[in-house]
C-alpha cells in the first residue's frame, strides 16, 4: 500500500521513476556488470578451460567457442599415469572428502570454542580484557612460513604429522582469533537490557546464553563460519607439509597433479579447480542472507 | 509486605557520583515515580533497586529485607524495560512465560497463566507472534505481561512509555494504571515525562544531578515547589521566574523591584526579615491575567510570539528588561503581535524563592 502511494506521489511531482534495475538507472547498472565481469573472468576463464580438450586450452588465440567435453572430470578421479597404461584411481575422491572433513570440523570447533571464549570476554571482562584479546590476535601476526619448520618439528614429535587430528587442531587453532573477535563484536552489539530482564526473570546463565544471545547473533555465527571456511578451504602451506598420503587435501594433491610427460594439463586443472569451488559457492549461497546481515551487522540499528 | 525503602543510596562509578544520598520510602499500593532530566541518576536508583547496580553506599530494603548483597532473581521483583528488552527469538507467549520457569510450574499451569495475563492485556491473538512482528504497543503490552505473570512482590518500570506515540502513550498510561491499582504492589516508575509522574503517580521524587530534590505529592510538587528547579521543572508551560529586589513591607504585602518594574505582592510572614535581599519571585503561565490597565500587582510586557495550544493561547510576552513572560489565556482572548498587555499576578499564587534557590513559606 505504502508502495502505491509512494509511486503516485512520485508521478504527480513528475519525478522520474527507474524501473527494473532499481533506482541506480541504467548507465550505472551497466557500469557495475562490466567491473563485475572483470572480476569474475579468472573464475569464468577456468570454469569454460575445464570443459576444453588439450589443444583447445593450448591454442592461441585463446578459443571462446569450442566443442565441450566432460573428459577432463572423468580424469580427475580416474586416468592413465602414461600413455597407453589402464586408466587407475586416482584418490581425488579421498582428497575431496578430506578437504571437506578437515575443513568443516575445524570450522565447527573454532565456531564452538571462539563463541563461548567471546561471550566470556564481551559479559564478563577481566582486568586487562584488551589486552588478552591483543594477545589472541598476535598468534595471527606472524607470516606462515616463520612458524611452520617448528610446527612441522613438534608435530612430528608429537606424532600428529599426517594425522586428521594434527590438522584439525591446526586449523582450528587458526580459526580462533578470527572467530573470538568477530563473535564478540556481535555479542557487544547486544542490548544489555534483555539480558537485565532475564536475569530478574530469574534465567541461568546457560539459558540466557543459549535462549538469548545465540539466537540473535545467528547472521554473526553465518559470517564468521564462511570466513572461516573460505580461509581453511584454501589453505595450502600447512596442508602441504602436515598433511600424509591418506589426509591429503584437494590443494596440495591439485599441487601435485602439475608435471607428468605433457607438461601442465591445464584442462584437467581447471576440471579440479571447477569441482573445489563448488562446495565454498553452495555453503556462502545458503548463507547468503545471513552473511550480508552479518558483515553489515551494527551499522543500521534501532 | 511488598515495600521498597532506599536509606542514603550512593552509587559512585569511578569518580563520578551517579547517585548521593537518595531516601525512598514505597508503601504497599503506592506508585512512587522517579522524575527528573537525562542524567540524573533516576535509572541508576532504579537499578540499583533492581540489583543490577551494586550499591556503594546506603541500604535497599524490599519487604523490610536487606537486598544489598543479594542476586535480582533472588529479590522478587518485576521489572519493565525501556526498550521492552523482550527476548527477540522467542514468541510473545514464550517472553511472557519465561518468568514462570523459575516458579517450577508445569507446562499446564504456566499455559493457564500466560492465557490469564494475556487476556488481562488483550494479547491473546499475538502469543505465537515474535516480537519482531508486533505493534510498538503490543510489545510494550507484552513486557508488562511479562512482569505481572509472576506475581512479584514489587515492580519497577524504566521509562515505559517513551517508545510509544502521543495517542498510545495516553491510552497505556490508563492502562497501567488501572493494572498496578489492581494489584495493590510497590512501584517505583521511572520518567523524564512529567504528565506521565502526574496522572500515574501517588508520589513523585525530582531528581537533579543524583539527588532528590523533592517528593511529594502530584498537588504538592505542582504547587509547593521547595526550590526553583523543582518550580521550573514541574508545570508546562515553564514557570516564569523575576530576579528582583525586596524593598519594603508593608503589613503583609511587599513590594518587590524587578529589573524593569515593581510589584505589590502579599508575602508569607517569613520574608519580612529579608529585606533588601535579592529574591526570586515565580508565577506560572496560568496565573497570569491581561487586564486594561496597568496596577501594583501587574507586568507589563509587548506580545512577541502566539502559540496556539487549542483549548487555550501560550503568549510569549517580552517586558522592558528584554525578559521572556509566558502567559497561558483562555482561547477567547485574542491577542496581536507587537500589543502591549498589563499582566496582572494571581496573588494566591505567587512563589518567593530566597538568594539559595529554596522556597520561602
Amino acid at each position: 500500500m505504502a508502495d502505491t502511494e509512494k509511486k503516485s506521489l512520485a508521478d504527480r511531482l513528475g519525478l522520474k521513476v527507474h524501473s527494473g534495475v532499481g533506482n541506480a538507472g541504467w548507465g550505472r547498472t551497466l557500469f557495475a556488470g562490466v567491473i563485475s565481469f572483470v572480476y569474475f573472468f579468472p573464475v569464468l576463464w577456468i570454469i569454460l578451460t575445464a570443459f576444453k580438450t588439450h589443444n583447445d586450452a593450448l591454442a592461441i588465440p585463446p578459443k571462446f567457442i569450442f566443442t565441450p567435453t566432460l573428459e577432463n572430470f572423468v580424469s580427475v578421479f580416474s586416468r592413465a599415469y602414461s600413455a597407453g597404461a589402464v586408466a587407475q584411481d586416482t584418490g581425488f575422491a579421498l582428497y575431496f572428502f578430506n578437504s571437506v572433513f578437515i575443513a568443516g570440523t575445524s570450522v565447527f570447533l573454532a565456531l564452538a570454542i571462539g563463541t563461548l571464549a567471546a561471550f566470556g570476554f564481551s559479559r564478563y571482562p577481566l582486568r586487562g580484557n584488551d589486552t588478552y584479546l591483543f594477545i589472541i590476535l598476535t598468534t595471527r601476526m606472524l607470516p606462515a612460513i616463520v612458524v611452520i619448520i617448528p610446527i612441522f618439528l613438534m608435530f612430528r614429535v608429537a606424532g600428529l604429522s599426517g594425522t586428521y587430528i594434527g590438522v584439525i587442531l591446526l586449523y582450528t587453532a587458526f580459526n580462533l582469533p578470527f572467530t573470538v573477535w568477530m563473535m564478540k563484536s556481535f555479542f557487544d552489539e547486544l542490548s544489555p537490557d534483555v539480558e537485565d530482564a532475564a536475569r530478574i526473570d530469574g534465567s541461568s546463565d546457560r539459558r540466557v546464553f543459549f535462549k538469548i544471545c545465540l539466537p540473535q547473533v545467528k547472521a554473526g555465527l553465518a559470517a564468521t563460519a564462511v570466513f572461516g571456511l573460505i580461509l581453511t578451504w584454501n589453505e595450502f602451506l600447512f596442508a602441504l607439509l602436515l598433511t600424509g598420503v591418506d589426509t591429503r587435501t584437494v590443494p596440495v594433491a591439485m599441487a601435485q597433479t602439475i608435471g607428468g610427460d605433457i607438461g601442465v594439463r591445464w584442462g584437467l586443472l581447471a576440471a579440479i579447480e571447477t569441482l573445489f569451488l563448488i562446495p565454498v559457492i553452495v555453503v556462502t549461497f545458503i548463507l547468503q542472507n545471513h552473511l550480508l546481515r552479518g558483515v553489515t551487522f551494527g551499522t543500521v540499528k534501532r | 509486605m511488598s515495600t521498597i525503602e532506599a536509606t542514603s543510596l550512593t552509587k559512585n562509578f569511578g569518580s563520578f557520583t551517579a547517585v548521593r544520598d537518595v531516601d525512598l520510602s514505597v508503601g504497599q499500593g503506592e506508585v512512587v515515580c522517579l522524575l527528573g532530566p537525562s542524567g540524573c541518576g533516576k535509572t541508576t536508583t532504579l537499578r540499583m533497586i533492581a540489583g543490577l547496580e551494586s550499591v556503594t553506599e546506603g541500604e535497599v530494603r524490599i519487604g523490610g529485607k536487606l537486598m544489598n548483597k543479594i542476586s535480582p532473581e533472588k529479590r522478587d521483583i518485576a521489572m519493565v524495560f525501556q526498550f521492552y528488552a523482550l527476548y527477540p527469538s522467542v514468541s510473545i507467549g514464550g517472553n511472557i512465560e519465561m518468568p514462570l520457569f523459575r516458579a517450577g510450574l508445569s507446562a499446564a499451569e504456566r499455559r493457564r497463566e500466560v492465557a490469564r495475563v494475556a487476556g488481562i492485556l488483550q494479547l491473546d491473538d499475538v502469543l505465537d507472534r515474535l516480537p519482531g512482528q508486533v505493534s510498538e504497543g503490543e510489545k510494550q503490552r507484552a513486557a508488562v505481561a511479562r512482569a505481572i505473570v509472576r506475581d512479584p512482590n514489587c515492580f519497577l518500570f524504566d521509562e515505559p512509555l517513551s517508545r510509544l506515540d502521543v495517542e498510545l502513550r495516553h491510552s497505556m498510561r490508563g492502562q497501567i494504571k488501572e493494572v498496578l491499582s489492581g494489584l495493590s504492589k510497590a512501584t517505583v516508575i521511572v520518567t523524564h515525562d512529567q504528565l506521565e509522574a502526574l496522572t500515574m503517580a501517588n508520589r513523585i521524587a525530582i531528581m537533579r544531578d543524583g539527588m532528590i530534590e523533592q517528593i511529594g505529592t502530584p498537588h504538592e510538587v505542582f504547587s509547593k515547589p521547595r526550590n526553583i528547579f523543582v518550580a521550573g521543572f514541574i508545570g508546562s508551560p515553564k514557570m516564569n521566574l523575576f530576579e528582583g529586589r525586596f524593598s519594603s513591607l508593608s503589613g503583609d504585602m511587599a513590594t518587590i523591584e524587578l529589573s524593569a518594574e515593581r510589584v505589590t505582592i502579599p508575602v508569607p510572614s517569613a520574608v519580612s526579615n529579608m529585606q533588601g535581599e535579592t529574591l526570586t519571585l515565580g508565577v506560572r503561565p496560568r496565573a497570569l491575567e491581561p487586564v486594561d490597565s496597568p496596577n501594583q500587582h501587574s507586568l507589563t510586557g509587548q506580545v512577541e510570539l502566539i502559540e496556539p495550544m487549542g483549548a487555550e493561547t501560550l503568549v510569549h510576552v517580552r517586558d522592558e528588561s528584554d525578559q521572556d513572560l509566558r502567559v497561558v489565556v483562555p482561547r477567547h482572548i485574542k491577542v496581536i503581535i507587537g500589543e502591549v498587555l498589563h499582566l496582572a499576578c494571581d496573588l494566591s499564587q505567587t512563589h518567593i524563592f530566597d538568594g539559595k534557590g529554596l522556597a520561602v513559606r
